[in-house]
């Protein structure tokens, strides 16, 4: 076997290994141990196996659920699987400055342990951010909210004339 | 900014960046080779010329022109860097895996330096948009750093192309560094789709791609002078590495004997007294 003829074989062995790594990542179901975070309704179905060891929870936060304790620098607040009404929620505690972009319905990553008082303790929250950028008030922006408050009036006027 | 002025920035910086490539390939057959009698100082001052100017106009139009993030506001702006330049990792190390294919099938010194300096080069950008990501992830998402597949498989790449430099560097038989380097970059781009489509496949803390219709125009407008800014950097990196490597492997090969064991060119790094 010559050099060339040797190297050839070795470049096909190589390539065989490379994207049989790459299939068995891709296609190998990797998806059911390679997750990192729960979502609330998973976590919750998880029962008294969630208990315990530090786990990740992803969600929405939910509408309203904020609260900030000054006295005790504690933050509470729900996140929802979804906004949908009947979406599975986790109470959360966390006791750390939030990120400047924390508000409702921002996705969030908190890390920490569920036990039985169904709070989940975070140690580590992170805020998730949208593949989106805008800019702070576009024409469309505008143009929607015209046709929001067009509707409020139509509604409005509809409502007194009954 | 009129509509006219935005097709020149569109347009003029691609062409600009294209014509920069052509010409780096071009002194890449006809200067970087050791005998070339080439005076490419020209086309070189010019290149580099233009690398500033686009980075400049890309730093304004970045930093200054581009209006503000909805939701990040001025902090977002450090897309302008990160993303070019994490694009130009990829687009490096996809060159460095045709090199180490393309030397296995047809062995090439050129092809081999080509891969050294493409692997090299690649690093740095990967390096540099890892931090940056980094230094933005702090303010967005509140942390530096955490294992999410995206940052996770990134930090991996990183770590088998360093690999991959420290080999090239422990082996001195230069026949056998070529070979044996070859398979492992083979081996480490099979992680390089993993990066791309990590925010896809798996839950992440990173999102997943952004595309033109989730950034607003003078924001995407931005990002593309940037890039091409980015390219003709990329290009001038390559080229002068590219060099660096040819020669190398020309004292290497063409003079195995005629180099005293205390020679300067063997004498960097480590690798006498590994080998």
């Amino acid at each position: 076997m010559t050099q060339q003829t040797r190297n050839r074989v070795i470049a096909v062995v190589a390539l065989l290994v490379a994207g049989a790594g790459l299939a068995f990542v891709a296609f190998g179901n990797l998806g059911e141990n390679l997750v990192y975070y729960w979502r609330p309704s998973e976590m919750l179905a998880q029962g008294e196996r969630a208990y315990g060891p530090t786990i990740r929870l992803g969600g929405q936060v939910q509408p309203g659920s904020i609260q900030w304790n000054e006295e005790h620098t504690a933050l509470h607040f729900r996140v929802m699987d979804s906004e949908a009404p009947d979406a599975a929620s986790v109470l959360v505690r966390a006791t750390e400055t939030p990120p400047q972009m924390f508000r409702e319905r921002i996705g969030v990553v908190v890390e920490g342990t569920f036990d039985q008082s169904q709070v989940f303790a975070s140690n580590r929250l992170m805020v998730n951010h949208s593949n989106e950028y805008r800019a702070p008030k576009t024409d469309e922006d505008v143009k929607k909210m015209f046709e929001e408050m067009q509707k409020q009036d139509a509604t409005t006027a509809a409502v007194g004339k009954k | 900014m009129s509509g006219l002025m935005n097709a020149v920035l569109q347009y003029g910086s691609a062409a600009a960046a294209l014509v920069v490539v052509g010409l780096g390939i071009r002194l890449g057959r006809k200067w970087a080779p050791v005998d070339s009698q080439m005076d490419a100082r020209p086309m070189l001052v010019g290149m580099s010329v233009a690398a500033l100017v686009l980075l400049a106009v890309g730093g304004w139009l970045g930093l200054v022109w581009s209006p503000q993030d909805r939701e990040m506001g001025d902090v977002y702006r450090i897309i302008y860097v990160h993303v070019p330049a994490m694009w130009m990792a990829m687009l490096t190390l996809v060159l460095n895996f045709a090199c180490c294919v393309s030397y296995l099938l047809k062995a090439n010194w050129k092809t081999d330096a080509l891969a050294e300096a493409s692997a090299e080069v690649g690093l740095l950008f990967g390096g540099f948009g890892l931090v940056l990501g980094a230094i933005w992830g702090r303010p967005t998402w509140g942390v530096y750093w955490d294992w999410d597949p995206r940052l996770t498989a990134m930090a991996i790449m990183l770590v088998t192309y360093t690999a991959y430099m420290a080999l090239r560097r422990f082996v001195e038989d230069p026949d056998k560094r070529a070979v044996w380097s070859s398979v492992v970059g083979i081996i480490s781009f099979a992680n390089l789709p993993i990066v791309w489509f990590s925010v896809k496949w798996w839950r992440s803390l990173h999102q997943v791609q952004s595309t033109p219709k989730t950034v607003d125009p003078e924001m995407a407008l931005s990002l593309r002078v940037n890039a091409w800014a980015f390219l003709i950097l990329l290009t001038l990196f390559l080229l002068h590495r590219y060099r660096i490597a040819l020669a190398t492997r020309e004292a290497e090969v063409a003079l195995p004997d005629a180099l005293p064991p205390d020679a300067p060119a063997s004498r960097d790094g480590n690798s006498t007294e590994v080998a």
